[in-house]
């Protein structure tokens, strides 16, 4: 009676608990709109760059905690739909942007058969996650800028920021929250040893 | 904060009274089409298609401006952005800055992406500004046939957003209270940033299972088909509001494709 | 109507080592109505999820057997219905009747049907409000009743409260008081857990005492139970009715020394202006009803807010306490909060009390031995390599006192110190914060807890929601004067609308802490 199911059946914890880190991380991302209102958007692309991995948490950090078909894809959505319902700044295009993006991240743990949440499923789906996202403002948002100088070191900086924010981070992040016990119900938490 | 969260328009107008599912699929129908050209004459037209439309969602042009002044400060970071790596400086020269030259083609296309920020966000702010968030979640699970549970859970969760929010002042007091403050180091910032937004998880996670078990004492995985106690109905008017938006964005497009200024956003 | 019989019935949560139950053996019928009680630990919780059925199927362990009305308690969760004690998280709909339909509609009742038995469930518990009334607009005490009434609308046999009144102030609890002992009938089998043990009583006639760590001490009714165990159980932490709280008074006479002075501070929308003077070698309870603004006022004194209008002067420094480093505040005001989980920071016990000083540049000896001297004085020693959102909600409060004590403050504020506490940690907090002042230190609570204020309150600072325009409210006599209820106004604060102080407590989940 000790083994977590494996089904991939989503139970209402599941459901509810990735709702929270996606609503929780909306809140997040507001409250860093506050944070940095004036000095960030002083730095120029695509130096900017280097903190767009905090924006694909969501969806890594969904899937290691939850760990069922869908996971990065629902929690990075729902976190992109409550950043628009917040008010941010790029508004409704995320809407768009962030499923395509969270799909990135489903498809790397799909390749592994959601079987496996480790480290190194964790950075792939960060990568792809982030190249996505790049590759997306890239033709979207920065058309006519130079790939040399602009674009291409854009998409770099972007996956190297998600591969370091949303790929360690949230193996980390994941460690982290298990060891205060919310995620006792979960297998990423059963890590922490009997009390 | 939790004005940005509550309907404004309280279904003044009479579009705003349309089916939620309705509203959401016009705004998606009438912004991706624009995201084709990289001219600026589309995203004008759509604008001023949106700008005209404001009053029959019932909005004012005030409340709208200041939930709007966000996208300024974006529209001002692509301006530089194109300023400094735009790719073709063609036309005539505005500006001599050596490598950053302003020329009439890097304004054109700046001004384009300037304009799409805002024709692009102003159909989300409405939607969002005139819609009841249950009545969206009933509207995708009765008329868009969305998983119930999910959009359940996601209302349920998205209930939690204030009270989050508050939590997230509370924390920050509870920091300088215990001696910590950031003064203006950015590293500081950041990693005091980052503490609240690890406390803040853990509160709203322990939430989270709380709030599951408690549904499941209401029967949520009862498994038994679930009955709607508030009905959506997606009618004619709704499919009409659809396809007048796919229409004017198709209309926008079409003159600007006629009068020579589109410029495809691939090739 | 549901009959209960459990069978040796025992349950390991998953991670731990000790059985949060065990050897419990017991038989309800149909339309008793139970009061259940224990020392913390004793697993009154858990037996209460096994009976609603919600013990998760793929972890932990179980023993014995549990039915009701000869089912598996899984298989008869619609005849069960159970409230717990966070009101906030129990809703799930942003308006009144969509929560209560919630329920309804899960269960697939009928779509033309629901709404009659909504505005029924509604009636049944006194609720006083349309029923497109925003839940976060109502008070805690309200939302109880609010998710009472989900519960009843689905016609349970078997009704459960998981200590219903605990997160609410006294206004708010016998609001859900209220509403148990109308909506009840004979027809429902009632089991409730609430500390509050003298106001439950009313409302049942039977008591069961489980036995930490295994089976049942007593079984009877109140007068029997309580006669026979009643010391023994008031030693382990229940409030046992009619037993007399220690009280502490002032060890000398009124120091003069004052550490604070506040002269017309308000907050604009939150609090109205107040003046009122905070001593040395002093115990003050800040008191009102709900929604008048006392955590402002708290948080006001602890310079984590700054005032919209009035002067704060503090300790006989120039500045006004907002605006000092935060350093410094700790050094001379500390806070604890009314949720203790709200100021952590670290992730280990030891290092939340070395962060204070640390953070003043003590040297590292210093620190090992203000840690040390702590550790014991709080009895967390057992606790000082743990996470500290692991802790128990008495654990977590001694320790969130402990960091504001480690930097030394000459004056420590307390916001609702007492909430939520069993009677044995509130002895000790009490008797704590006496010797606090008897140190010479100034306290400061905010409290809804009258047996606080009798038992501990040099002074009482009232603060009135009535007339925001009147002059400013005196301080109350020191205890032994007339009771605080006949204050003006504040009995006709019970709709007051929760305001963001009134916060939940640590922790004690369904499940996740017994």
């Amino acid at each position: 009676m000790n083994n977590p199911t494996t089904n991939n059946r989503w139970r209402t914890i599941d459901i509810v608990i990735s709702s929270v880190v996606a609503v929780a991380f909306g809140v997040i991302f507001w409250a860093w709109g506050l944070l940095w209102n004036g000095p960030a958007d002083a730095i120029p692309l695509p130096g900017r760059a280097v903190l767009y991995g905090m924006w694909l948490v969501p969806a890594v950090l969904g899937a290691l905690i939850v760990r069922k078909p869908g996971a990065a894809f629902y929690t990075l959505s729902l976190a992109s739909l409550v950043s628009v319902a917040l008010g941010t700044a790029w508004g409704w295009s995320i809407v768009v942007q962030g499923p395509l993006e969270a799909l990135g991240a489903e498809l790397a743990f799909a390749a592994f058969a959601y079987r496996v949440y480790r480290l190194p499923v964790a950075l792939l789906a960060a990568v792809l996650a982030g190249v996505v996202a790049s590759v997306y403002d890239a033709f979207v948002w920065y058309p006519g800028t130079s790939w040399a100088s602009m674009r291409l070191p854009y998409i770099l900086i972007t996956a190297a920021s998600s591969l370091v924010i949303a790929g360690l981070g949230s193996v980390v992040l994941t460690g982290a929250l298990a060891q205060t016990g919310v995620l006792d119900r979960f297998a990423a938490g059963r890590q922490r040893a009997a009390v | 904060m939790t004005s940005l969260l509550s309907p404004v328009a309280a279904a003044a107008g009479p579009l705003a009274r349309r089916n939620p599912v309705a509203k959401l699929a016009a705004a998606l129908v009438f912004t991706v089409p624009l995201l084709a050209t990289v001219d600026p004459l589309t995203p004008a037209l759509a604008l001023a298609v949106e700008i005209v439309a404001l009053p029959f969602f019932g909005l004012g042009y005030l409340a709208v401006a200041r939930r709007a002044w966000p996208l300024v400060v974006a529209a001002f970071g692509i301006v530089v952005t194109m300023v400094l790596f735009s790719a073709s400086r063609s036309g005539t020269l505005l500006l001599a800055l050596g490598p950053f030259d302003v020329t009439t083609g890097v304004l054109t296309t700046a001004l384009a992406l300037a304009l799409r920020i805002f024709a692009f966000a102003l159909p989300g702010l409405v939607v969002f500004a005139t819609t009841d968030p249950t009545d969206l979640a009933d509207a995708l699970v009765q008329n868009a046939k969305a998983p119930a549970r999910f959009a359940i859970g996601a209302l349920a969760a998205f209930r939690l957003v204030p009270l989050l929010a508050e939590e997230w002042q509370m924390l920050t007091l509870a920091r300088r209270a215990r001696g910590i403050d950031a003064g203006h180091n950015p590293f500081a910032r950041l990693a005091l940033f980052g503490s609240t937004a690890f406390a803040l998880l853990v509160g709203a996670l322990r939430r989270g299972g709380r709030l599951a078990v408690a549904m499941d004492a209401r029967g949520f995985d009862s498994g038994l088909p679930r009955t709607y106690a508030r009905r959506q109905v997606f009618g004619g008017l709704d499919l009409l509001l659809v396809i007048g938006a796919g229409t004017l964005s198709a209309g926008a497009l079409t003159t600007s494709i006629l009068l020579g200024v589109f410029r495809p956003l691939l090739g | 109507m549901s009959e209960v019989v459990l069978r040796d019935f025992g349950w390991r949560h998953a991670g731990r080592k000790a059985w949060a139950v065990r050897g419990v053996d017991l038989r309800i019928a149909h339309g008793e109505r139970v009061l259940l009680l224990g020392g913390s630990g004793a697993g009154k919780s858990t037996l209460l999820a096994a009976l609603a059925g919600l013990l998760p199927e793929d972890s932990g362990d179980a023993e014995g057997s549990v039915e009701i009305d000869g089912l598996d308690p899984r298989k008869a969760r619609e005849r069960v219905g159970i409230v717990f004690q966070d009101p906030q998280t129990q809703l799930v709909m942003a308006r009144s009747g969509d929560d209560v339909a919630f329920g309804l509609e899960n269960r697939g009742v009928p779509a033309a049907e629901i709404w009659p038995r909504v505005g029924d469930a509604l009636a049944r518990v006194g609720f006083r409000y349309p029923i497109d009334r925003a839940t976060a607009a109502l008070s805690g005490g309200e939302q109880q009743r609010l998710a009472l009434a989900g519960v009843l609308a689905l016609r349970p046999g078997l009704l459960l409260l998981d200590e219903p009144t605990a997160n609410l102030d006294p206004a708010g609890a016998a609001l859900v008081r209220d509403a148990v002992a109308r909506s009840g009938d004979a027809d429902t089998t009632l089991i409730i857990v609430e500390h509050r043990v003298a106001e439950a009583l009313p409302l049942v006639d039977r008591v069961v005492i489980l036995e930490p760590g295994g089976g049942i001490r007593a079984d009877g009714p109140p007068a029997a139970v309580f006669g026979a165990h009643g010391d023994h159980l008031a030693d382990e932490g229940v409030w046992v009715p009619d037993r007399p709280l220690p009280t502490f008074p002032q060890s000398r006479s009124n120091s003069s020394d004052i550490f604070v002075r506040v002269t017309g501070v308000a907050k604009s929308n939150r609090l109205a202006p107040v003046s009122m003077t905070v001593r040395a070698g002093e115990v003050l309870a800040v008191t009102g009803p709900n929604g008048v603004g006392k955590s402002t006022l708290a948080l006001i004194l602890g310079g984590l807010l700054a005032p919209t209008s009035g002067r704060v002067t503090a300790l006989g420094e120039r500045l006004p306490p907002h605006k000092w480093r935060a350093a410094d505040l700790t050094r001379r005001i500390g806070s604890v909060f009314q949720n203790p989980e709200h100021q952590f920071v670290t992730n280990r016990v030891a290092d939340e009390l070395a962060a204070g000083p640390r953070r003043l540049g003590r040297s590292p000896a210093e620190v090992t031995a203000v840690v040390d001297e702590l550790l014991e004085r709080l009895r967390l020693t057992r606790l000082a390599g743990a996470n500290p959102y692991t802790l128990s909600g008495g654990e977590a409060r001694r320790l969130s006192v402990a960091t504001a004590l480690a930097t030394a403050p000459r004056l420590l504020l307390l916001d609702e110190p007492t909430f939520g506490q069993d009677r044995r940690t509130w002895i000790e907090l009490v008797a704590l914060l006496a010797a606090l002042r008897d140190d010479g230190h100034g306290v400061v609570a905010v409290t809804h807890d009258e047996d606080f204020v009798t038992a501990l309150a040099d002074r009482v600072q009232s603060l009135d929601h009535a007339a925001p325009d009147r002059a400013p409210p005196h301080g109350a006599p020191p205890h032994g004067a007339p009771p605080l209820g006949e204050q003006s106004g504040s009995a006709s604060q019970v709709e007051a609308p929760s305001a963001p102080e009134v916060a939940g407590p640590a922790g004690a989940g369904l499940v996740d802490r017994p």
